[in-house]
Parts: structure tokens; C-alpha cells; sequence
């Protein structure tokens, strides 16, 4: 230790030695890993003894609490379970999430803003992330550990969870809310009620068709990103936005399913 | 004997260690700070050369990696030591599971700070894992040449997720099971391959299999409802196989974090 006390130590390190931006990942690299390890040890061991880890009764297969939650880094995806069926909800959307975050690098085209923190050079694909991440999964999150309570019910966190709460469920499927609504009785059949459904989705995804027919050849972006990629791109986007239309539509029109095809137990 | 004599007598016998063939056999440098010296502290530790010996002045600033992906390394080391030191007591059955947890909790010594620190690491992980992801999309760092490192974080995100539910339910109380019967009942509605999925008895009518006791989510509960066979599928799933995977796959991420031009940043 006596050579790193020596006032000249400064010169037995010559500026030639490294390149203007680097620097020895020993002392300066690890010194840093070192000092936030040990905070992030300590912060773990004092939390550790001061909060027990919960444990509740023996395994009761024949007691089921209400509400059941699962883990809270899955509750965004219980969430989606208030709008979408179980296959939807728990098994497309959270595929589609994993399989849409792996294709980020493919899709992103635009080589800026690689290595740095920037918003203005990657409007885009930023906003998208942010909404996705923290809108549709920390905030879901969020909303299922504090905000549901027994039946899956909204509680303000300053309420007491009524296990009695009753809500209303005066769902309709959205032909029959159209029916309704604009007298046009013959969407009440289920076949009737099946291609009105499948005609919706088929619209909603043509969206991104048409905005590329009308836009793409003026757009430097589409141009940049070509069809394939254009394509993969609109069908994600469209169907994260799915579920915040979806939500809107339960909380303002109480619909229930938008497209549905009973015989093979398909309902969106 | 005076101060001089001792220090020169402790320089006598440091001599004799530092230059001492069995030390000099473990050590193969010396500490004088020299760029030699500092080059060989990560060059020739085999730890340490995870890292190159330079560095880039911007990769090594707090606020552009939060050192996240090395925190929830850290975390992962947490794990495995507090989860070896756990599987000497748990018995993963489920007349002994809950038994057990009170014992570690109320006999073993040291054994309630060490199930709080694998419980308390195992969220913490889960949310290191979520903020290193969103720190390397915010900065861009999954652009060429890191695309397919990119995927192995992913994959890691996803064994992460994975092994913290599959040790949700190893403590056999109410709050495991039924948090996990919750988690896979979404299993049982996977189209075609899940007993009441979209064109599940077109499945069941054609092959005769996606039964309530063979589908998707009874080969995660190996039964009909999350029982004692669960219980031994969710424990070896949790303690051998997701951690050997998630270990391979770290390796790939880090030894790829090098090979694509070492932490990202500006051209």
C-alpha cells in the first residue's frame, strides 16, 4: 500500500498508455461494481432482517381465498383477464410479448440514438416501449396488487374489501349492443354475430394495410422499414393497442366480447 | 526494540513471503500501481477478465447502465448460495414442505434471515431484470452488432420470471398454491393444446389426447390440480433445471457483451 500513498504516483501512469477515452477497467470499473455490490448487500441483509418473508396457513386445496393472486410481476397479465378470455389473456398476449420484444432489433431500423440516452432521434420506438412498459405492465401491475380485491373488484386502497361487493354485470357482446343501439336486429344470430365480429378484426387489422397504401411512398420511415418489416411492426402495434381499446370499451359500454365463434370456443 | 527496528524487521519477513515460491506461484504480479500491473489485475483474474482491461470512460458511469444486468448477477449469486443452504432443510413433500418452513424458520440457525434474503432477492431480481431491460431499450443498445444478445436477455427475462414462480410455490402455504393454481390455470385455455382452449374438442375428437389430465397445464402441475406432484416437478424445475439453463444462457449474454464491442455507446 506504501506506492499508492507516493505523492508521484500520477507519473508512473503515462497519458500514452491509454487511448483519450479509456480507462483502466482496474481500478475504475471494478472499484465502482465493488462499492454498489456492497451498498446493494447491505441494503438486501438490514431489509432481510427487519421484514420476514410472509407465511400463511398450510396448503388448503379445499380453501380457495378470495381473491386468488398470482405472483405480482404476473398480476398485469391477471389484469388483462377482466377484458380478454384466459387464452387470450394468458397465453397470446403474453407469447405475442415475448416474441415482439425479441423482434425489436430486427424491426428497428433506425441506427441512431444507439448508445446514449435520446428521445428526440427515436420518437417512436421510445413512446412505444414507454407505453407498453410502463402503462400496459407497470402500471397493470400496479392496478392488480393494490386495486383488486375479493371477486377481482375494484377497491380504492382506502376501502374495505367487501367479499359481498356487488357489481352489476350487465356485459353485452358488441352485435348485440349494435342491435340494440341502431335497430339493426338481424346481427342477433350467431352466425350473423360471428362475420360482423371477424369483419370488425379484419377492419381493425386493414388499418395498417391502408396506412401503408396511402402513406408508404411518401414516408421515409415505411420506406426505410419495407413491407415485411412494415407489416410485422402494424401488427404489434395494433395488437397492443387492442388492449386498451378493449378496456375502453368495457368501462364505457360495458361490452363484453367484440368477435365471437362459439363452435370452436373462440371469443375476443 | 525500537519502531525502526520493527518496521525493518516486517519488511524482513514480507520479503520473505511476497518472494517465497509458493506465493509467488499464486500471485504472478505485483500490486505497485504501474499500467502493467493494472492491465494484469484483470487480464490474469479469472473473475475479473469478464471485463476487458480498458474501458470506455462512459461505459463505467452510474447513471448510463444503473448497474442493473450487474446487480442482478449479484442478485443470482444471492440466490444460489441462500437457495443451496435452504435445499439442506426443505424436503420438497408435501407432508414435510410447510413443516420444514417453520423449522427453518423457528430451529435452524440462521435459518429465518436466509429464507427472508432468498424471498427478499427473488423480488428484487424480478425487478433488476425489468429495469436492465428498460435501461438497454432506452439507450439503444440492442441496436447492430447486439441484436441477438438482445434475444438471450429475453430469454433470461423470461427464466427469471420463471424461476421466481417456481419457487412461489415451494413454501406449500395457501398463499403458493393458489397463486400458482391462478398462474397456470391460464394453461389449460391454450388453443389446441389446452383442455378448455379454442378448438380444444376438435383437438380431443382428432387425436384423442388434450384430456383434463394430459394438456398444457397438466404437464406444468403433473395432475389435475397443483398437488404433491407439482410440489416435486416445481422444486426440481426451480433448484437443477431453470438455473442451469439461466446459468448458460449468462454466459452467452456476458461473453456476447464483449464479443459485440463491449457496453454500448456513442460512435
Amino acid at each position: 500500500m506504501a506506492e499508492s500513498q507516493d505523492p508521484s504516483k500520477k507519473q508512473l501512469i503515462p497519458a500514452s498508455s491509454l487511448s483519450p477515452d479509456k480507462v483502466h477497467t482496474w481500478p475504475h470499473l471494478v472499484r465502482n461494481e465493488f462499492i454498489v455490490g456492497l451498498i446493494a448487500m447491505i441494503g438486501i441483509t438490514i431489509w432481510s432482517i427487519v421484514i420476514d418473508a410472509p407465511l400463511e396457513e398450510p396448503a388448503n386445496p379445499t380453501r380457495t381465498p378470495n381473491p386468488s393472486k398470482a405472483p405480482w410481476y404476473f398480476l398485469g397479465l391477471q389484469e388483462m383477464l377482466v377484458y380478454f378470455d384466459p387464452w387470450m389473456a394468458g397465453v397470446v398476449l403474453p407469447s405475442l410479448i415475448i416474441v415482439g420484444l425479441m423482434l425489436i432489433p430486427y424491426i428497428d431500423v433506425n441506427p441512431k440514438g444507439a448508445g446514449y440516452y435520446t428521445f428526440r432521434e427515436r420518437k417512436f420506438a421510445v413512446s412505444m416501449f414507454c407505453f407498453g412498459f410502463l402503462v400496459l405492465w407497470i402500471f397493470l401491475i400496479t392496478v392488480g396488487v393494490f386495486l383488486r380485491g375479493p371477486g377481482w373488484n375494484f377497491f380504492a386502497p382506502w376501502q374495505e374489501w367487501d367479499p359481498h361487493k356487488v357489481v352489476a354485470l350487465t356485459n353485452v357482446d358488441l352485435n348485440m349492443w349494435v342491435a340494440q343501439t341502431f335497430g339493426l336486429d338481424f346481427l342477433r344470430g350467431e352466425v350473423m354475430a360471428a362475420l360482423f365480429g371477424l369483419g370488425l378484426i379484419g377492419a381493425y387489422y386493414s388499418v395498417g394495410v391502408t396506412f401503408y397504401l396511402w402513406k408508404g411512398k411518401a414516408n421515409e420511415t415505411i420506406q426505410k422499414l419495407g413491407p415485411i418489416r412494415y407489416g410485422i411492426v402494424a401488427f404489434l402495434f395494433l395488437t397492443m393497442m387492442a388492449l386498451p381499446i378493449k378496456m375502453i370499451l368495457r368501462w364505457t359500454l360495458n361490452i363484453k366480447y367484440i368477435c365471437k365463434l362459439p363452435w370452436i370456443g373462440l371469443n375476443i | 526494540m525500537n519502531l525502526i527496528q520493527l518496521k525493518a524487521k516486517y519488511e524482513e519477513i514480507r520479503k520473505l513471503v511476497v518472494e517465497s515460491y509458493v506465493w509467488k506461484s499464486i500471485f504472478r504480479h505485483g500490486y505497485k500501481d504501474t499500467p502493467r500491473n493494472r492491465i494484469l489485475m484483470t487480464a490474469s483474474n479469472v473473475f475479473l477478465h469478464l471485463h476487458p482491461s480498458k474501458i470506455r470512460r462512459h461505459g463505467i458511469k452510474i447513471s448510463y447502465t444503473w448497474c442493473a444486468g450487474g446487480l442482478t448477477f449479484l442478485f443470482f449469486l444471492i440466490l444460489t448460495v441462500t437457495g443451496v443452504i435452504l435445499m439442506f432443510y426443505y424436503r420438497p413433500v408435501a407432508e414435510y414442505a410447510f413443516i420444514d418452513m417453520k423449522y427453518l424458520q423457528f430451529d435452524v440457525p440462521f435459518g429465518m434471515i436466509m429464507r427472508n434474503m432468498h424471498r427478499w432477492a427473488a423480488h428484487g431480481m424480478v425487478i433488476l431484470v425489468m429495469l436492465h431491460m428498460f435501461r438497454v431499450f432506452m439507450t439503444g443498445s440492442y441496436k447492430p452488432p447486439r441484436e441477438f444478445n438482445w434475444i438471450v436477455g429475453v430469454l433470461l427475462l423470461v427464466l427469471t420470471f420463471l424461476l421466481s414462480f417456481t419457487g412461489y410455490l415451494l413454501p406449500w402455504d395457501q398463499l403458493s398454491i393458489w397463486a400458482v393454481t391462478v398462474g397456470t390455470n391460464m394453461a389449460r385455455a391454450t388453443p389446441l393444446l389446452g383442455n378448455e382452449g379454442p378448438l380444444a374438442e376438435q383437438m380431443r375428437n382428432l387425436t384423442g389426447l388434450i384430456t383434463p389430465r394430459y394438456d398444457a397445464r397438466s404437464l406444468l402441475t403433473a395432475g389435475t390440480i397443483v398437488g404433491a406432484p407439482t410440489l416435486l416437478r416445481f422444486y426440481v424445475l426451480h433448484c437443477i433445471f431453470i438455473p442451469i439453463v439461466a446459468a448458460v444462457l449468462m454466459i452467452v449474454h456476458f461473453w456476447r457483451v464483449r464479443k459485440d464491442g463491449g457496453i454500448s455507446g456513442p460512435l
